[in-house]
């Protein structure tokens, strides 16, 4: 059999899936293994004994100072700036890539403009986001919401225009107004391709959320990890990339959920 | 029977290119005219023309007396050969798309009793195309024959004054377009419609119209063919009787089909 059409079902899919991880796993603990019984006090690649050990007090034990417990408000904090900043984005991506997408002279006024921004590196842009709404919460999220808009508006705006015309003028001959077009036709199409787009986002939001962390701010998990790189804390460093990583593949799994389930219509000629 | 749709004069022109030229054509109403010629004859635009898609660069097109405005309206329904339906609403919340669009100009959506009335007048509908069992699925469900039912039944929902039909059985297969053909004629029949169908197929074109018209460009400049548009260069009048003893087809327009299968083949 040619090496093309051999197609794994879906339980060896899952266990070849799991497989290269594994694999990851394994060599760590080895590499880990080594360097331990040649320096038992090595700080660069921790035990999973050093790691549960370290990550212990963070998660069960009060910070003195604040009385918080530290993983869990590391999270909130994180989640919230991340969720608030990508509501903003999605609802402001879907209100002006509607009207860039729908009306051609629209397109035609701020078409640049979109484009213009969205080829601005937004880390470039943090400097000026600290200065001009200070080191709060504000200026994290309008980070996110800067670097991730603009993508999110071009996409839907494509998306919206390459409807194919035949459908916008049988809804016209049906007697449909723009106004219609655009709640009837356009927003329920472009809905699904908004998550496509949010879940595609997600990883330059994560970027985007622990940078503006790491430059100024005092709590949270980007926050965290940069603060204990001064101390060579691998032990809380890698938890802590781990469950950022556990956190995005579950909001990935959970808007890919809601797509199929909000828009089965959408997940049908796919299958 | 009078005249539901006159050109008088209309010339389509692209800048320098001249797509249409001196179409003059009445369309009496419950006609149904099929509409044949190479590809590039103007046979979709004209078809744009009427829809309102396009204007005229000169003359005048009138429907039922009146000028028509460059703009799609409820008066001209339209099935395309593709992507007609909405492929996120169900069949039946398809066909009720255009009541919902005339009767809630805000919401586009009907409530109550109203609902259920035009759900209740889609559905007879659904079934007069044959779709009485698949009110609820989606067009990525359908196969394209259903589609193409489920376009029609959206069309006459809407109770246009002139159907236009573009090649709208040219994705199927035979035995399906054989199909669509009775129902097309049944509906036609039944609905008092006006038809134009632009088609590729002669024989389609002969068994269902009642007129036929074959466009082409009438002079051709071999140093600028843009210049000399198209037009109706043959308009037969099929009676009933010659469309029912397979009619004897003039040989000019033969040599159009040839012509036409010519160009189809240099394009594959």
């Amino acid at each position: 059999m040619r090496w093309v059409n051999i197609r794994p079902n879906r339980r060896n899919s899952l266990i070849l899936g799991a497989l290269p991880l594994l694999v990851v796993v394994v060599v760590y603990l080895f590499a880990a293994a080594i360097r331990h019984s040649a320096n038992p006090s090595d700080k660069i690649l921790p035990t999973p004994a050093a790691m549960v050990a370290a990550m212990h007090g963070l998660l069960v034990d009060a910070d003195p100072l604040s009385g918080h417990l530290i993983f869990w408000a590391d999270t909130l904090a994180s989640l919230e700036r991340l969720g608030i900043a990508l509501g903003i984005c999605a609802l402001s991506a879907l209100l002006v890539g509607m009207v860039l997408g729908i009306l051609p002279a629209a397109r035609a006024t701020f078409g640049g403009l979109v484009m213009t921004v969205a080829v601005i590196p937004p880390i470039a842009l943090l400097p000026i986001l600290f200065i001009v709404f200070g080191l709060g919460e504000t200026a994290k999220v309008a980070l996110i919401v800067i670097g991730v808009t603009p993508f999110l508006i071009r996409d839907l705006a494509d998306h919206i225009a390459a409807l194919p015309q035949e459908q916008l003028i049988k809804a016209q001959t049906l007697g449909a107004s723009s106004w219609q077009l655009a709640l009837r036709i356009a927003l329920p199409q472009a809905l699904p391709r908004l998550i496509a787009g949010l879940r595609l986002s997600l990883g330059p939001a994560w970027v985007y959320l622990i940078s503006a962390e790491a430059v100024a701010s005092d709590i949270g998990l980007g926050y965290r990890i940069f603060l204990v790189r001064r101390y060579l804390s691998m032990d809380i460093i890698i938890p802590y990339v781990a469950w950022i990583s556990l956190l995005a593949i579950l909001m990935d799994l959970a808007l890919a959920q809601l797509s199929r389930r909000s828009f089965a219509w959408a997940h049908q000629a796919s299958r | 029977m009078s005249d539901l749709l006159a050109f008088e004069n209309v010339w389509l022109e692209y800048g320098e290119k001249i797509v249409l030229e001196r179409v003059d054509l009445a369309i009496a109403e419950r006609s149904f005219v099929s509409i044949v010629g190479p590809s590039g004859a103007g046979k979709s635009s004209f078809l744009r023309l009427v829809l309102g898609q396009e204007a005229p660069t000169q003359g005048r097109i009138l429907l039922d007396g009146k000028r028509l405005t460059p703009e799609c309206g409820p008066d001209r329904g339209v099935v395309f050969q593709r992507y007609s339906v909405f492929p996120h609403l169900t069949a039946l919340r398809n066909v009720m798309f255009g009541r919902e669009c005339t009767d809630a100009r805000f919401t586009a959506r009907l409530f109550g009793a109203a609902r259920r009335a035009a759900a209740e007048e889609a559905e007879a509908m659904l079934t007069e195309v044959g779709l009485g069992d698949a009110l609820h699925l989606y067009p990525a469900q359908l196969s394209g024959g259903m589609q193409q039912r489920l376009a029609i039944a959206q069309a006459l929902m809407a109770r246009p004054r002139l159907l236009l039909l573009d090649e709208p059985f040219g994705a199927l297969d035979p035995g399906i377009r054989q199909d669509m053909h009775r129902l097309i004629l049944r509906l036609w029949r039944e609905h008092a419609l006006t038809v134009l169908m632009v088609t590729h197929d002669i024989s389609e074109a002969f068994g269902l119209g009642t007129r036929v018209l074959a466009f082409d460009k009438r002079r051709i400049d071999p140093h600028a063919p843009h210049r000399f548009g198209a037009t109706a260069v043959y308009d037969l009048e099929l009676t009933r009787k010659r469309r029912a003893a397979a009619p004897e087809i003039p040989k000019e327009v033969l040599r159009l089909t040839e012509s036409v299968i010519t160009n189809t083949q240099d394009s594959l």
